[in-house]
């Protein structure tokens, strides 16, 4: 790790200001890439602005048909909640699947959406309830927020402070977990939106080569008819999708039916 | 004394310290004036050393000394030593490159060691080997064993084996078995992959060397299984250090596994720059330096066959492996693939003719050695694969097959095609233990229910056997080991009768403190609480050879007893002096010297007491004290065998594979302590597991570790594992007198094939009968989608 300033703002403000004062300045929220990345010397900041202080950005609360989470919550907080429990169950089984224990208690919500990770879980659940990221400057919805790799559509010296998700009438997702890091080789969240004729949105993380996505085929299908059969009915291909030593791109393309399927059943209940 | 002497189920007397965060690891230990070292390494697999600028980083700040290869070789100092040679079959000597402490001339692997960086803190020495030019001419990588041995390559030591060929040896009748597959009515092929592994102790390795000016003694602080082992190499080979002058102390050790076994290019490094420097230096690999410096395991590819009668019964087996050395050659590297593999092609089996050939092969990759099981577990998988598959070709039950095969109780003691002797065994008594604790019976109601669930079921049967309590020092010496394999422990009865016990064995997992306490306290018939076990520090205990291959209790157990049954015959001699009777009517029992037949007795401690108090005491005939050493050479290896049945259900969507039970009966001979021997199977259980579906070292062809992390190098954990079924039978060793054979290493070596075992029984249906390790879910749907005509998948 190389020498940094460190500073732990107690306001929004406070934080916005010393992140505009150097352009080596780097946000930290819960560290899990960072902190990584500092250790070995991969990253080298000038300043590192610690949210943890910043008690307005950890909150989860309930506004009529939204559910609200503070940027600076922790994945175990997110499981946990009776609030995210009842408005969208399968949100806090997304963050109770996130890594490992030490992860889930110090990552945060805020942190893995802004790194945007192409195999991190949040993106799916954002991009699939078609939920809106919250800036210190402006409201972002997540079908423009996560624009590649490890890129998203924040501005420099932007922060991100909360995450409105719409509740669902119904939403399921499951993971298939790369064994070591526990990310995503391919997680699928689908959703039956509560509002008009319940549209069904389907987001895959961890298969694509520019990360999260919406999934077309299986979004058609399941307007007709959400079922785990439907799901394994639908063709994906491979182009596009990512191959590493973990997945190659054609078993990626394999998975995200599958991985359809078990949303709809962790979402719609046994196998309706 | 029998709840807490042999037998008894007690806790692990080192628990509580570890448990607290108050044992001591080498990385507790921080001397005065301490320096820290930092290495630099090599970034690529392959390259020539053109030139290395060290001068901006010895002007930074802080930094004490900055060290390349041309330091220690104009000190005088040696490359680090192989301990063992291996012969080829042409009778030429083993190609034994050197293998400097710092690169020289090339670069041979990422993270071979290139510069030492010392400095006031570890952020300084960091910070100048920044400023180090190093400039490296990059040359093509060979990383492939095959492709490595198929010359107009790379060589990785183009001076001592232009072929990257260490060495061709072979064991065993090649004749006989030629002539037996002539009669074979049926002939079984296979052809394996045994992946490498990353070794991954909790505690990553660490060095701190000391150098006393005034009396001209070294120290060497450091994270090994065998800190009498590192004295040798490094004192007498490396460094030049006579050994009244070096210390090697090795305290509380977080794991080894085989890899802290190995004599360590920092552990020289640190001892030399202590002196060069005059203050301390202090080494502690990160994580991702532990994963491209610490030895590797396994890495073999094999292809074997098996010729069979015409009712199953074995005639013949020939196996052919190539086994990858990596670029250098770690300390005892060439005996892995050589004599603690080809010695056990035998198994279980009657099998009168087989033949092994073993090339093994120089390329860019980290040096592989000894891994828990090390060259067992490669055996184990080419003979238990074969059986399981032959039985699918014969139609014969996984278990029948073993069963016409085994080695009969009244064949002991047997002696094998491949140069070893059995002294006792009873495996079908284990298989049919294994078989009834697994409800083997039942097994085709399982996989019907898990059909109905879309689930494909399969077993897997694995009757290992493994060579442990290494070894006769006259016969490895043979075999080219170049040291003996002996243990050493001295028994001191302090003057109140407690009980100092000084073992060469080390622990740093296996529960010593405990298992040895009780065979003290059971023999002695003293509280356990009366016993100390001290172990790892040069200056402490007598020459012993440490920790590895399941030999401690065998060997350095034995030694254990063989010292106390010194201090009993002394303490009868006193005993019979203080009682006024003679020597040979007098018996030692529950800890009390006792005249037969009498009421008149002398308990252990006031024996011990007058022996250092010997006011009554027959001083003309007898020393006072009461302490004795016992050097135990053993006079074979013992032979730990059991059969492991495994279950397995296949998502054939995904390919996953779950483990749905797992069953271990195991003859370890004599047990002392069963709830650690639960746990040692338990650990290796987990370790062969992981080997067999989840942990795979991957280099790619620029030489490069692609799984040099824990994001990338999957680890077993607790949820990747049911809760085995774990049980024993004893058919006792021999020719030890606790009648043991050691449990550490059995669940690594037997279980990858059960579980390979297993997912081809359930791939059975889609003609599937080998799957690589690690089985991921990807390699397992490829071979269902491989045997899936394209239009029956729709």
């Amino acid at each position: 790790m190389y020498e940094f300033e460190y500073l732990r703002p107690t306001s929004l403000n406070e934080a916005a200001a010393a992140l505009a004062s150097s352009s080596e300045a780097s946000l930290i929220a819960g560290g899990q890439t960072l902190i990584p990345a500092l250790k070995q010397r991969l990253s080298r900041p000038s300043k590192l602005i610690d949210l943890g202080a910043i008690t307005d950005l950890k909150d989860i609360r309930r506004e009529g048909s939204h559910l609200i989470i503070g940027a600076m919550t922790p994945h175990a907080e997110v499981a946990a909640s009776d609030v995210v429990r009842e408005a969208i169950p399968a949100l806090a089984r997304l963050a109770g699947g996130i890594g490992d224990p030490q992860v889930r208690h110090r990552g945060t919500i805020g942190g893995s959406i802004a790194n945007n990770d192409p195999s991190a879980d949040y993106p799916a659940a954002l991009l699939g309830l078609g939920a809106t990221v919250v800036t210190n400057s402006r409201e972002i919805a997540a079908d423009d927020f996560f624009t590649g790799l490890f890129t998203t559509a924040l501005n420099p010296g932007e922060i991100i402070t909360a995450v409105r998700f719409p509740v669902p009438a119904k939403a399921g997702y499951a993971k298939f977990a790369q064994r070591a890091s526990r990310y995503a080789i391919v997680g699928v969240w689908v959703a039956k939106v509560a509002s008009g004729v319940g549209e069904v949105r389907v987001a895959v993380t961890g298969a694509g080569a520019d990360g999260v996505f919406r999934e077309g085929g299986l979004e058609k299908a399941f307007s007709l008819s959400a079922t785990p059969e439907t799901a394994r009915g639908v063709k994906v291909g491979p182009d596009g999708l990512l191959s590493d030593i973990h997945a190659s791109a054609e078993y990626r393309a394999a998975l995200i039916p599958e991985m359809a399927a078990r949303a709809i059943v962790d979402g719609w209940g046994g196998g309706g | 004394m029998s709840e807490q002497g042999i037998g008894a189920a007690i806790e692990r007397r080192e628990d509580e310290r570890f448990l607290k965060g108050i044992g001591t690891y080498t990385d507790d230990i921080n001397l005065e004036g301490q320096t820290y070292c930092y290495i630099l390494r090599s970034p690529v697999a392959h390259a020539r050393i053109k030139r290395i600028d060290t001068a901006a980083a010895a002007a930074a700040p802080g930094v004490v000394a900055v060290f390349t290869s041309d330091d220690l070789t104009n000190d005088g100092v040696g490359g680090l030593p192989c301990g063992w040679q291996v012969t080829s079959k042409d009778g030429e000597p083993m190609k034994e490159p050197a293998h400097p402490i710092l690169a020289a001339g090339k670069v041979r692997h990422v993270g071979d060691p290139v510069v030492a960086v010392i400095a006031e803190s570890l952020r300084q020495a960091k910070d100048a080997a920044e400023l180090i030019d190093l400039d490296l001419e990059e040359l093509p990588a060979v990383v492939d064993m095959k492709a490595a041995l198929a010359g107009g390559g790379p060589a990785v030591h183009e001076d001592v084996a232009p072929n990257n060929l260490c060495y061709d040896w072979e064991l065993g009748d090649a004749a006989a078995v030629e002539a037996a597959f002539q009669n074979a009515a049926h002939v079984t092929k296979i052809d394996l992959v045994n992946n490498r592994l990353v070794p991954n102790a909790i505690e990553p390795r660490v060095a701190i060397g000391d150098y006393d000016a005034a009396s001209g003694a070294h120290t060497l602080y450091t994270t090994s299984q065998n800190p009498h082992v590192i004295r040798l190499l490094m004192g007498a080979f490396v460094l030049n250090i006579p050994e009244h002058k070096l210390r090697v102390y090795a305290p509380d050790v977080g794991g080894g596994f085989g890899s802290k076994i190995f004599h360590y290019a920092e552990e020289a490094l640190v001892t030399w720059a202590a002196k060069k420097i005059g203050r301390p230096v202090k080494w502690v690999a990160e994580r991702s330096e532990s994963f491209i410096s610490d030895a590797h395991g396994r890495d073999h590819v094999t292809h074997a066959e098996m010729a069979f009668d015409a009712n199953g019964k074995a005639l013949g087996m020939k196996v052919e492996t190539l086994a990858n050395m990596g670029a250098y050659l770690s300390t005892f590297a060439p005996c892995v693939p050589t004599w603690l593999h080809g010695t056990l092609m035998a198994g279980q089996y009657a099998t009168p003719a087989i033949h092994v050939n073993v090339k093994a092969v120089f390329t860019n990759t980290v040096p592989v050695d000894a891994y828990r099981g090390a060259g067992r577990p490669e055996a184990t998988f080419v003979v238990e694969r074969l059986m399981s598959k032959a039985a699918r070709e014969l139609g014969l039950d996984q278990t029948e097959i073993r069963r016409r095969n085994f080695i009969q109780p009244d064949q002991f003691p047997y002696d094998t095609p491949v140069a070893v002797q059995y002294d006792t065994g009873n495996y079908e008594a284990s298989m049919a233990k294994a078989i009834e604790l697994a409800d083997y019976a039942n097994v085709a109601a399982r996989k019907a229910d898990a059909k109905a669930r879309g689930k494909l079921r399969g077993v897997g049967v694995a009757s290992y056997i493994e060579a442990c309590g290494i070894a006769p020092s006259s016969l490895v010496g043979a075999l080219g080991a170049r040291a003996g394999l002996y243990e050493a422990a001295t028994i001191r009865v302090n003057p109140t009768g407690s009980v100092s016990v000084l073992t060469g064995s080390h622990s740093h997992g296996q529960g010593h403190e405990t298992t040895f306490a009780q065979v003290v306290a059971d023999k002695l018939g003293i509280d356990i609480d009366q016993v100390e076990i001290v172990h790892g520090d040069t200056d402490r205990v007598p020459f012993g050879m440490g920790t590895y291959g399941s030999r401690s209790i065998a060997v350095g157990g034995t030694a254990i007893v063989n010292a106390l049954d010194k201090i009993i015959a002394k303490g009868k001699k006193i005993a019979a002096h203080l009682l006024e009777a003679a020597e040979d009517d007098i018996v030692f029992e529950n800890g009390a010297y006792t005249v037969k037949g009498t009421d008149r007795s002398k308990a252990f401690g006031e024996v011990a007491l007058v022996a250092y108090v010997p006011h009554q005491y027959p001083l003309e005939e007898l020393e006072p004290g009461l302490e004795e050493t016992a050097f135990y050479d053993p006079k074979n290896f013992t032979f730990p065998a059991g059969t492991y049945i495994c279950e397995v259900e296949v998502d054939p969507r995904t390919g996953e594979v779950e483990i749905a039970s797992f069953v271990a009966a195991d003859d370890f001979g004599n047990v002392i302590n069963p709830m650690i021997v639960e746990g040692q199977v338990h650990g290796g259980l987990v370790q062969g597991i992981g080997q067999a579906l989840l942990e795979h070292a991957i280099y790619d062809e620029n030489g490069q570790l692609v799984t040099g992390s824990y994001m990338d190098y999957a680890m077993p954990r607790a949820e990747d594992v049911p809760s085995f079924k774990v049980t024993t039978t004893s058919t006792p060793c021999t020719h030890n007198p606790l009648g043991v054979k050691g449990c550490g290493e059995a669940g690594a070596i037997g279980a990858p094939a059960a579980v390979i075992n297993a997912i081809c029984d359930a791939l059975a249906e889609y003609g599937v009968d080998h799957i690589d390790m690690p089985a991921t879910p990807e390699k397992v749907w490829r071979a269902i989608q491989a045997a899936t005509p394209a239009a029956a998948a729709e």
